[in-house]
């Protein structure tokens, strides 16, 4: 959000919060964030058979966001 | 009354009374509004950083609920390069080291950049790098940046094609010198723009322009004219981060939409990467080694903070080595890393690190 969307660090916070439906403090806090990352298929650091990973995960991501990601989009047009 | 044990902005320790402290803290934001010609900070931010610096734990963080993001420069090579990089040489590909860094170290953003990190040297490798990225963004989540420094200086002799105004001043031809210094600009922006290019075609999130301005104000104009292209021109995120709280005068005379480069400090800098349009900035304030680190904190904040204020962007401040009140010493003490880094987010209020 910061990189791509020049948002400052408040509104980067509330945008992805409200688009996982956290709090802010949330985002932060590792068991919670650890939990819902699993939940939502969307990575984890460890390596857990089955989740999605890597670009997988990030088109996800983009989803759940509602944002553009340019590999994924790059994915997209590499499919039939 | 009991004293406080800290640090000099050479690393090494020492004992300062509470009064002493204070009156670091006070000097130090002083400096920096003298030079600067910005507000000092207050008295409660004042307070602030003597608690910081008070604080009898060894490491320090912020509240909870204050945590930033970070970015990186040079990522890959402080595991992969030797110390010519601060680099600890471990036998791991810089793919490797990019993985490492996501799913060990838990950063939040990171970048690939060539060994020599530098856009000149990094030109010829650039189809290696665009596969080397292209891999990563398919195995790792974070942001995924490509990184390198302007470094305009390599374009004068006797690494580049042209006369090294160095050489030139002393013969007092200042118009050839500026001359030189603008085509080495011009080309500089060429390779900037070239290379950045390739990594917009294979999907990159974007680039970190590191270390802009170290050969002064041209190498600045070279860099904001080429985020000023890459904005038209492709949908990368793009970072500038500096070198140097002030934009050296090497030509004097270089101005970007008629703002003289320079003599800039960091949030007059600001400006003008926002107007090329760039995404996030790295203001600098470089340390001194001979003064406190409470010293070299204050400074660096006061300049940090007026740039936080005055900002429309993500400012990500340079906290590291020899810049942002952290020591210059190679391997930094993490008692002043986590002080700077903390007074950077609770009095600053930077967006990252």
């Amino acid at each position: 959000m910061q990189l791509n969307h020049r948002m400052r660090l408040p509104e980067a916070k509330k945008y992805v919060a409200d688009k996982l439906k956290v709090s802010t403090f949330d985002l932060s806090d590792s068991t919670v964030m650890r939990n819902l990352r699993e939940e939502l298929d969307i990575g984890c650091v460890e390596a857990i058979p089955g989740l999605a990973k890597g670009l997988a995960a990030k088109a996800r991501i983009a989803d759940l966001l509602d944002i553009k990601i340019a590999c994924v989009e790059k994915l997209k047009e590499k499919m039939p | 009354m009991s004293k406080i044990w800290t640090r000099m902005g050479d690393g090494s320790a020492i004992e300062l009374t509470p009064d002493e402290l204070r009156q670091e803290i006070v000097a130090g934001s002083e400096d920096a509004a003298d030079k600067g010609q910005i507000p000092a900070l207050d008295e409660n931010e004042i307070d602030k950083l003597v608690e910081i610096f008070s604080a009898p734990w060894r490491v320090i963080g912020v509240e909870p609920g204050h945590e930033v993001p970070l970015t990186k420069d040079e990522t890959a090579c402080t595991l992969v390069s030797s110390q010519l990089s601060s680099g600890a040489h471990l036998q791991i590909s810089r793919e490797d080291a990019v993985e490492v860094f996501e799913r060990v170290f838990a950063f939040d953003t990171m970048e690939l950049g060539w060994i020599d990190y530098s856009f000149k040297p990094a030109k010829p490798m650039v189809s290696l790098d665009q596969v080397a990225v292209e891999r990563l963004l398919s195995t790792t989540i974070f942001p995924m940046l490509y990184g390198a420094m302007p470094n305009m200086g390599l374009y004068y002799t006797p690494d580049g094609p042209f006369t090294n105004p160095a050489d030139l001043l002393p013969l007092m031809k200042m118009d050839e010198a500026r001359a030189e210094e603008m085509n080495a600009a011009e080309l500089c922006m060429e390779d900037m723009i070239y290379v950045c290019k390739r990594f917009d075609e294979i999907g990159a999130d974007g680039i970190d322009f590191d270390t802009t301005a170290s050969a002064g104000d041209a190498d600045f104009w070279a860099t904001l004219k080429t985020v000023e292209e890459l904005k038209k021109t492709t949908d990368l995120g793009i970072e500038v981060g500096m070198s140097g709280e002030f934009i050296l005068g090497m030509h004097g005379e270089v101005e970007y939409n008629g703002k003289r480069l320079a003599g800039m400090f960091p949030h007059q800098q600001l400006k003008v990467v926002e107007e090329a349009g760039a995404d996030i900035f790295g203001p600098v304030c470089n340390t001194k080694t001979n003064k406190a680190a409470a010293w070299n904190t204050a400074r660096a904040v006061t300049f940090v903070k007026e740039v936080c204020k005055q900002a429309t962007i993500p400012i990500h401040v340079n906290v590291g080595m020899g810049v942002g009140g952290v020591p210059m010493f190679e391997t930094p003490p993490i008692d002043a890393v986590t002080r700077a880094s903390v007074a950077m987010v609770e009095v600053a209020k930077v967006d990252g690190l």
